[in-house]
């Protein structure tokens, strides 16, 4: 196998030359260096860390891509004082990059969560870890913990919601600290905040704060270093599938798909790349030039999602792939949309069909109608992912999709699949 | 607002439903055909069309008579 020449970048999960660094706030400043938080109000502070994440670029890491900067006006000009929410959710099977995080740069995370609440003058931060990542909430508690012990004078916290796809959505996640009730809800205006009582929320991905923390030291200058003009910076992907080494490395914005995968160390020639997640989209092979950035993936029909490549051999079937996929992305609906609660399972039913070979000859013609049809007509975009992930499998592998309605299936279909129920991760640390 | 500036914005109108409340019930179909119909479970589909002044009333109609209140006609200012 060819030794991948994808330089290594390491500025979330830096490893250092003896490996991974100690877990504690002496370590961690150590290595990134200290970072002035604000005890109090400071206007101009603020208005100087808003203007220099503001023109890093910085995009949210959490599937939305949303400008950071910009997603902060919803709240800074509320005269209550917000609550940030630290996003550790990680629904998506197939990403481990929360857990990363939190295992190699939990202070990190944390100093973002710090910086955005003395920016936008909250005085609380709710770290969310679900309720099955009992590594991951010890990892957070630690560092709130001993945060706390150095004198942070905002309330750290961490929750610990319901371990479901849907409720690392915004609105769910909301609605369960409010109400304890894990469901998403129809936002009409995104730009009205969400509310946890009276006071307004801003919600982040763990990666995004983490990117803040490190503009917030480095700069705006220093983040483009890396990246591309209209995706800079690094991100956090989770690889795996045909590889060597499956877990979450750091890559530059716009790394092509197939670099990823090669620095990985592919077992097997592709038959495609499930590029996003279970809400993502297949990417062909011929398509693995595409930069993982968002804009290239947009126009390849697929996005970046949570940054997830998994890289199917030639020897599964995509199409009993999706069909799992779009099974368990039926069971994790939160129950509350008809055309989520009726159209997915409809989806899942015909595609499992289909990859059996049994399917009759509308099938094909019915998945892809059936998706097209949930678009847009959920109260969150859990049906929309699942519709994008089985629109781009009808396409990628469209041949496969026509032997199968002929009543031809895959041989690889009864294989064990490499798309694990979650995805067993590990940290592809030091070894590349 | 400045009376100048209500002038110079485009308000319209268009359907919305809240896909949490609906239950499928199907009354909007019933009395909006032009901007509603029901998929195969009879959920409502609908699109971004605006409803012009000789559907409005039929339109606040079926937002009246939605027995779970999820068919909402709603001002649209600008684009979208």
């Amino acid at each position: 196998m060819t030794t991948s020449t994808l330089p290594r970048v390491e500025r979330l999960l830096h490893t250092g030359p003896g490996g991974p660094i100690g877990p504690g706030l002496a370590d961690h400043l150590a290595l990134h260096g200290q970072v002035a938080i604000p005890t109090g109000d400071d206007p101009a502070w603020a208005e100087a860390l808003q203007a220099e994440v503001a023109s890093s670029g910085l995009a949210g890491r959490g599937g939305g891509g949303f400008p950071t900067a910009v997603k902060w006006n919803s709240v800074i000009r509320s005269n209550r004082r917000p609550v940030i929410v630290v996003n550790a959710m990680e629904g998506e099977p197939a990403s481990a990059k929360d857990r990363a995080l939190l295992a190699w740069s939990p202070h990190l995370v944390l100093d973002g969560a710090e910086l955005v609440a003395a920016l936008s003058g909250a005085r609380s931060v709710v770290v969310c870890v679900a309720d099955d990542r009992d590594d991951s909430a010890r990892a957070a508690q630690r560092v709130v913990a001993e945060r706390q012990r150095a004198g942070s004078p905002r309330v750290l916290a961490v929750r610990r919601p319901p371990a479901r796809y849907v409720t690392g959505e915004e609105s769910a996640l909301v609605s369960w600290l409010e109400r304890e009730d894990a469901r998403p809800f129809l936002r009409v205006n995104k730009s009205v905040p969400l509310t946890i009582g009276r006071r307004p929320v801003l919600v982040h991905n763990a990666e995004t704060l983490a990117q803040v923390a490190l503009i917030a030291r480095h700069g705006a200058a220093w983040f483009r270093q890396l990246g591309t003009a209209d995706a800079p910076g690094t991100t956090l992907v989770t690889v795996s599938g045909a590889v060597r080494t499956s877990g979450v490395i750091e890559v530059e914005l716009g790394t092509p798909v197939e670099d990823v995968v090669q620095r990985s160390g592919p077992t097997a020639p592709m038959s495609g790349y499930l590029v996003g997640g279970y809400g993502g989209a297949w990417l062909a092979p011929e398509l693995g030039a595409t930069p993982l950035a968002p804009a290239p993936l947009a126009r390849a029909g697929a996005s970046l999602g949570v940054g997830i490549v998994v890289a199917l051999p030639t020897s599964s079937c995509g199409i009993a792939e999706t069909a799992r996929i779009a099974r368990w992305m039926a069971g994790q609906s939160a129950g509350q949309c008809g055309p989520c609660v009726f159209g997915l399972p409809a989806i899942a039913d015909d595609l499992e069909l289909l990859a059996a070979g049994w399917a009759d000859a509308g099938a094909v013609a019915r998945i892809d109608e059936r998706s097209r049809s949930a678009v847009g007509r959920g109260a969150c975009r859990h049906p929309d992912g699942v519709a994008q992930l089985v629109r781009s499998a009808l396409t990628v592998f469209a041949a496969d999709a026509a032997a199968h309605a002929a009543g031809r299936p895959c041989a690889g279909r009864h294989r064990p699949t490499v798309l694990a129920f979650p995805a067993a991760s590990t940290l592809s640390g030091g070894a590349s | 607002m400045s009376t100048r500036s209500l002038v110079h914005t485009k308000v319209r109108l268009r359907v919305r439903v809240d896909p949490v409340a609906c239950d499928a019930f199907g009354f909007c179909a019933e009395l909006l055909p032009e901007r509603v119909t029901l998929d195969e479970w009879g959920y409502p589909v609908v699109d971004g069309t605006p409803v012009g002044s000789e559907l409005v009333e039929l339109a606040t109609r079926a937002a009246a008579e939605c027995p779970r209140r999820a068919f909402h006609l709603e001002r649209v200012v600008g684009d979208r």
